[in-house]
């Protein structure tokens, strides 16, 4: 309270446009940034940064960091950290490239590009990755080493894994039907994309009105009707915004041709396809989904929160903190396995060096995206946008010509830039946390 | 003191009734020391039983172990004269044990109702958790208990003592406790909202709940408790009526741990 004049309180306090739109302030701030960013790279690199080519790639390209970064949430809600995802990214990658290259098609004998091979391999991945996860729980819930110097020990250790059991060679090419998943090999075209979008808005529009209308059921305060309108509308745009521009880059004309010559068709003369929505992205959006209901509204995510804020309470209502960091790092493996395999099969290989610094940059979008290291506070969609703000930065600096080490030094001062200016927003306006 | 019981508490200790709870030579010890020693107390029904000592008599740590936060070495739990296994939390619930931590145990990020509802949470079918209906159910509760109470969607943190206070002792009464421990409830309380904490525990006692009430503050254990326990480094000093002492008399139980029955006797 910094005003002292003794006039009487308003009655009706919340009276700000934002406020009643109820928006989240900090989430418009980081996209606000955002969108400085990409105006300014779009000048520096006279409109490339914003042609639909790059914003193609751009969003294939955070898809793998993304989707760790929304399993890093819940790892740095519950005050613990994880330095091993690039390591975890790895050995996953590392065992399904060696059972989708030699073990199914030479020892079982299913051949090549046999319809069942993507799906053992990515079940085998995945399971890989959960285990080393929920191994890694249990040394930091039941045996109480630290997160910090269990996943240190896991950054060395799993990586090279991966590397043993690979002799460090890349392995490749990949399955075909594994490589669908990588993004510009699996796009689902400009009517499906459509499609989709449509339904997300259905699905998004029908969701809030539910979302009201239980409010004025139990009679809490809603906001008002054109609130809830503009956001709609927002919401809208963006989805449909963001289809239109996935559907814009066309397929380039060679490749179209071949894709055609593939079939034993001949392709018709001036034909142009857009790629539309990678399936990668999907698999984000997907997780995105999940990972929100699971914060939201579940128990899980709610005790996850509530352990994050106050440990000793969650023990004291009877929450099983040490299962609930078991699960908490088990789902962090999970998605890094997951994100083993969106990133070799946009690679087209798995290398020895895959996933490198992941951790570093998952931890950063996490924290850009507004998780509090301090635990108990950070959102989903925060950590995926500052996915995409890291991987925005260094792309753009890569076309612009920035140096190596000047690329570095930007994106590790703009880290520590973000959380002070988060902090400096937070003594303002009085938040705790 | 007057209660809408058939029986008084004190009737039924008179009577030789099975006692609600009772703790039964508890022995607790942290690397060599001895928090608690061979202590025993217990509680009847619609019984206020205070809990009184300095810092380190180690009070708190007996009335953990009936609260599943601290396992014991040795002793026995009784409820309703049934043995009872007590290991954590959660056990207790089940026992229909519920604590008012001295620290509140509140997470401070959550809102008011989800920390009512911390790890019973309300839920739809699905097995979603249901935030409109927690909040409904809050609402209702702290309608009674604290009608100022506003902020419903907004973290604990940004409470005030009392209304945190609210909180804490809402969501030990809403889930039908039998059996009620509050440490300190008024320590960071007002002279208003200490007293609505009083005429709460009378409401409580009248509907047959027991209740361990660990408090510093002599004249309050006087006002509130039937009776108390006194206890000085990690023993019991001893269990009186608080119709035969006085504060005095409490006092130097508290400081010198002498009995007064002893003296007398």
């Amino acid at each position: 309270m910094t005003e002292t004049t003794s006039q009487p309180i308003p009655s009706q306090p919340k009276r700000s446009l934002f406020q009643q739109l109820e928006l989240d302030v900090r989430l418009l701030g980081m996209i606000g940034a955002f969108v400085i960013l990409c105006i300014g790279f779009n000048i520096l690199t006279d409109g490339r940064f914003l042609s639909p080519r790059n914003l193609f790639n751009l969003t294939i390209q955070t898809v793998s960091v993304a989707i760790m970064a929304t399993g890093m949430v819940f790892v740095i809600v519950m005050r613990h950290i994880d330095l091993s995802v690039g390591g975890v990214l790895a050995v996953s990658s590392a065992v399904m490239a060696l059972v989708q290259t030699k073990f199914l098609p030479t020892y079982l004998g299913l051949g090549f590009d046999n319809p069942l091979t993507w799906i053992i391999a990515i079940a085998i991945g995945l399971s890989i990755g959960t285990l080393i996860g929920a191994f890694q729980g249990w040394l930091i819930g039941y045996q109480s080493v630290p997160a910090f110097i269990v996943t240190l020990g896991g950054f060395l250790i799993w990586r090279n894994y991966g590397w043993l059991f690979t002799s460090g060679q890349t392995i490749g090419p990949l399955d075909k039907n594994f490589l669908v998943l990588g993004g510009v090999n699996g796009t689902m075209g400009e009517a499906t994309s459509w499609t989709i979008g449509i339904v997300a808005v259905g699905i998004s529009l029908w969701a809030m009105v539910a979302s009201r209308r239980g409010r004025i059921q139990h009679g809490f305060p809603a906001k008002p009707a054109w609130a809830e309108g503009i956001v709609m509308g927002i919401v809208t745009c963006t989805i449909l915004g963001f289809v239109w521009i996935l559907n814009s880059y066309n397929i380039p004309t060679r490749k179209l041709q071949r894709m055609f010559e593939a079939k034993g068709e001949v392709m018709p003369e001036g034909l142009e396809v857009g790629y539309g929505l990678p399936i990668s992205v999907l698999i984000l959006i997907a997780t995105a989904i999940v990972m929100t209901l699971v914060a939201r509204r579940t128990r899980l995510g709610r005790y996850i929160f509530a352990t994050g804020g106050n440990p000793d309470a969650a023990e004291l209502s009877g929450i099983n903190t040490r299962l609930l960091t078991v699960k908490v790092f088990a789902i962090m493996g999970f998605l890094c396995a997951l994100s083993a395999v969106v990133a070799s099969a946009r690679l087209q290989n798995h290398t020895n060096d895959i996933g490198t610094l992941d951790e570093l940059r998952v931890i950063a979008a996490a924290v850009i995206g507004g998780t509090a290291l301090a635990g108990g506070a950070g959102t989903i969609y925060g950590a995926i946008l500052g996915a995409l703000v890291m991987q925005s930065l260094q792309s753009g600096m890569a076309m612009v010509g920035v140096d190596a080490p000047l690329q570095n030094i930007v994106v590790g001062s703009v880290l520590v830039l973000a959380v002070w200016m988060d902090i400096q927003y937070r003594k303002r306006t009085g938040t705790k946390l | 003191m007057t209660v809408s019981e058939t029986k008084t508490a004190k009737q039924r200790r008179a009577d030789g009734d099975t006692p609600l709870v009772e703790l039964k030579d508890i022995c607790v010890s942290f690397g060599g020391i001895h928090a608690v020693d061979h202590v025993s107390v217990d509680l009847h029904p619609g019984e206020v039983v205070g809990l009184l000592g300095h810092n380190g008599a180690g009070k708190s740590t007996l009335i953990k172990v009936l609260s599943g936060a601290y396992q014991m070495d040795s002793g026995e739990i009784r409820v309703n004269g049934d043995k009872a296994v007590i290991t954590n939390p959660r056990d207790a619930r089940t026992y229909n044990v519920e604590t008012i931590y001295q620290t509140l145990a509140l997470a401070d990020n959550l809102d008011a109702a989800s920390n009512l509802f911390l790890g019973r949470e309300l839920t739809t079918p699905l097995g979603l958790v249901d935030d409109s209906a927690m909040e409904a159910e809050c609402r209702k509760i702290m309608g009674g208990l604290n009608p100022n109470f506003r902020k419903f969607s907004e973290p604990v943190s940004a409470l005030s003592g009392g209304q945190r206070q609210s909180v804490a002792i809402a969501r030990a009464v809403y889930f039908n406790a039998k059996i009620l421990i509050m440490d300190e409830p008024t320590a960071a309380l007002g002279p208003q909202e200490t007293q609505m904490v009083a005429e709460l525990i009378q409401k409580l006692k009248a509907q047959g709940i027991g209740i361990f009430l660990i408090d510093h503050d002599v004249h309050a254990v006087m006002e509130l408790c039937d009776r108390a326990s006194v206890m000085k480094n990690g023993q019991l000093v001893g269990t009186v009526n608080i119709d035969d002492v006085t504060d005095d008399d409490l006092l130097s139980m508290i400081i010198l741990g002498k009995n007064p029955s002893q003296a007398a006797a």
